[in-house]
């Protein structure tokens, strides 16, 4: 073999090593149990996709949405994939800054995704972000305490019966709560919650032009209800309590009743870490008797920025994470209870899923409940339950959520915090040209 | 009776300064103390007494690689450091030594771009880091925490120099040292103990930047500052894993800070009485 045969046969190698070089996808996601556990199982999709590597980058969830956006309105390409929520989704996949989900594979049966959900991600008939985990929100209660304080909890309460209920419940001289609600400010903290409860009295952000509603009476009589009820019945400090600090309380058995994620069935439901585990109750979120419920619909999906190089890798690891295949994975490596819920509903047909998981028909029942596209009793222009499927909504809603953490903690009344809220949000709407 | 007053006085201040070390002290302590409690007592509201668990710190370790952010975290703060100081010696020098009229102006100037929350120029830099292809680089990285913290540098080395006695580098000018050998042989020597602590205090602040570091990096160049970001948790128990992964973070530049005392103090305090 001469020099130059050497050479050639060297840089040959060279080059044919650089094309079976792995394809690397970067993920930004949140630190969820459900997305930590899929970091832990990812074998499983390199072992089929050898030529494809998985990096993650975790983040706190605001910073992810602020990184992400960044990146995203200035075209980085610094992720392949992203896991944004059901609000992000409509607005990004009108702005061009999603891929459509078209190419998921013969097997993934679309059909399968909970309808609920699969319109939240949907924009103009096609799929831009698949959901990883979906959660709807219902009432947890204490079976125990309920008996003790002689009522029976309907599976589809009101929300007189359940200011009642929460009232009786209450035992200030034994740390117990009769109903714990988040207070902390924040659209996806207390907004989250005072607007779905808002859309079961009958009130609305918006009405069909735009023009904000807080000067109405469905508003005064959603938060009349709330700071009373929070007053007599909620814990202490309750201002600054967001769905970690009301989880801890519920544990600790300091809770008679708390309204909220259906994903936080499976943290209160667990022994090893809940004090009350086997003395949870569920039912649906309450109404008025209008039409409508207080429980809202959010599903942490998996999305393609238009911005990616890697397309067809991005589109087969979304495929491989949101699959019937992923979700028996789980099931065959961790147990039933702890498969990401709220996305198949052949998931809510599987009887071993059924026996684990006692909270799941009130779950799927309560994601069918929801209906984004038709949020509330009156017309809206705008898509989404719990929050408004707008740019603006994540600043007016922060801020409007400060009003009324304030109000909760007596820093004003109900009256000026609405007065507020009407202001600021007709300001900011005027400013963004929804207003003329 | 004056020795009393005097020794009541001495014991006063010492009280009053453990108790100002002590407030200062208490965010991390109460970390430390926090990092060994489980989620449930983490949450459970304050207490200065843990279960002794290390349950966090399996979590941590089996949740993320340490290694590679620790390994960003101290090639960007010490190259960053060196730039800077590379910078600044000359800088600082020029301006002690050899002022004008605008002197003041120009390092008023460089304190100004400090005055600027970092956040109005996040996209125009996103962009510029985009079109150099040095997003997620640990170059661009450390060429950005050079820039961050130059103003700084310059200032407390120019602090520095201006004590040194120009008297002194008129004398080796004299005996025929160049400008490099000014700098070099006489001015850098007379002046470590200001450019060491300028140097570990630099280190620390390039080690704790949190903004960009964040924002401008994903996995190859991510520092410490993001492996304790990604333990925050929108639904589910963070806070005691988040303290884990702090306690791990500020571990190394604690150590550092502990055996440097001496040097950071000397350095902070020179020239302060003359």
């Amino acid at each position: 073999m001469n020099l130059k045969t050497f050479l050639l046969g060297t840089c040959s190698a060279v080059v044919i090593a650089g094309f079976a070089q792995a394809e690397t996808l970067t993920i930004a996601t949140v630190n969820n149990g459900d997305m930590v556990r899929m970091q832990g199982l990812t074998d499983d999709f390199t072992k089929t996709n050898p030529d494809i590597q998985l990096e993650w980058v975790t983040l706190e969830e605001n910073v992810l949405r602020e990184r992400v956006t960044t990146d995203i309105a200035t075209k980085g390409g610094q992720y392949d994939v992203l896991t944004i929520g059901t609000y992000e989704v409509p607005i990004w996949a009108k702005q061009g800054w999603l891929l459509p989900l078209d190419n998921l594979g013969a097997d993934y049966d679309v059909d399968d995704l909970l309808p609920a959900i699969r319109a939240g991600l949907t924009l103009d008939g096609k799929l831009y972000a698949a959901p990883f985990y979906g959660e709807s929100s219902f009432i947890m209660y204490r079976k125990d305490l309920m008996e003790k304080a002689g009522l029976t909890m309907p599976d589809a309460p009101t929300w007189e019966f359940v200011g009642e209920a929460a009232r009786k419940m209450t035992d200030r001289a034994a740390g117990i709560s009769g109903i714990c609600l988040r207070g902390k400010a924040g659209w996806g903290e207390n907004m989250a919650f005072l607007t779905a409860t808002a859309n079961a009295f009958g009130a609305r952000w918006f009405d069909e032009n735009w023009k904000p509603q807080f000067d109405q009476p469905e508003w005064k009589n959603t938060l009349d209800m709330y700071v009373k009820l929070m007053n007599d019945a909620g814990p202490q400090g309750a201002s600054s309590n967001g769905f970690n600090e009301n989880l801890a309380l519920f544990q600790q058995g300091k809770c008679g009743m708390w309204i909220d994620a259906t994903v936080a069935a499976s943290f209160v439901t667990n022994p090893k870490d809940s004090t009350v585990a086997d003395k949870v109750g569920f039912a649906l979120a309450p109404d008025t008797g209008l039409g409508k419920r207080g429980n809202w619909l959010w599903a942490w999906s998996l999305g393609i920025p238009a911005g990616t190089q890697k397309a067809d890798a991005a589109q087969k690891f979304v495929s491989w994470a949101t699959s019937k295949h992923y979700l028996n994975l789980v099931a065959e490596k961790e147990g039933w209870a702890n498969v990401p819920p709220g996305t198949r509903t052949s998931l809510y047909a599987n009887p071993g899923y059924q026996k684990a998981a006692p909270f799941a028909k009130m779950t799927l029942d309560s994601i069918n409940a929801a209906d984004p596209t038709k949020p509330t009793v009156k017309p809206v222009p705008y898509v989404g339950v719990q929050f408004v499927a707008i740019p603006e909504f994540q600043g007016i809603g922060t801020t409007v959520g400060q009003l009324f953490s304030a109000a909760l903690a007596g820093q004003m009344s109900v009256d000026d915090a609405l007065a507020q809220a009407q202001q600021v949000t007709t300001r900011e709407m005027t400013r963004g040209g929804y207003i003329k | 009776m004056a020795r009393a007053v005097s020794t009541r006085r001495t014991a006063a201040f010492t009280i009053a300064a453990w108790i100002v070390a002590l407030i200062i002290f208490f965010p991390i302590l109460y970390t430390i103390i926090t990092s060994f409690k489980s989620e449930t007592e983490a949450i459970q509201g304050f207490s200065l007494i843990p279960s002794g668990t290390v349950e966090s710190y399996v979590e941590v370790q089996t949740q993320k690689d340490y290694f590679k952010p620790f390994m960003n975290s101290v090639m960007l703060s010490i190259g960053s450091t060196l730039i800077a100081l590379l910078i600044s010696v000359p800088a600082a020098w020029s301006m002690a030594f050899s002022p004008t009229k605008k002197t003041k102006d120009v390092l008023m100037w460089m304190l100004s771009t400090k005055m600027m929350p970092a956040v109005a120029v996040l996209v125009p830099i996103y962009l510029i880091f985009r079109d150099f292809g040095l997003l997620d680089s640990r170059l661009g990285l450390t060429f950005m925490l050079t820039m961050i913290n130059l103003p700084i540098v310059i200032w407390m080395l120019y602090t520095y120099f201006r004590e040194i006695p120009g008297e002194i580098l008129e004398a080796a000018r004299m005996d025929g040292a160049s400008l490099w050998g000014e700098i070099i042989y006489v001015l850098t020597p007379m002046a470590v103990p200001g450019i060491a602590s300028t140097m570990l205090l630099n280190i620390i602040l390039a080690w704790n930047e949190a903004f960009w570091t964040i924002r401008l990096t994903t996995t190859n160049a991510a520092p410490l500052t993001a492996f304790i970001a990604s333990f925050s948790s929108p639904q589910g128990l963070f806070w005691a894993k988040l303290s884990a992964a702090s306690t791990l973070a500020i571990a190394p530049i604690l150590i550092m800070g502990w055996f440097s005392q001496k040097q950071l103090v000397r350095g902070l305090t020179f020239g302060a009485v003359k």
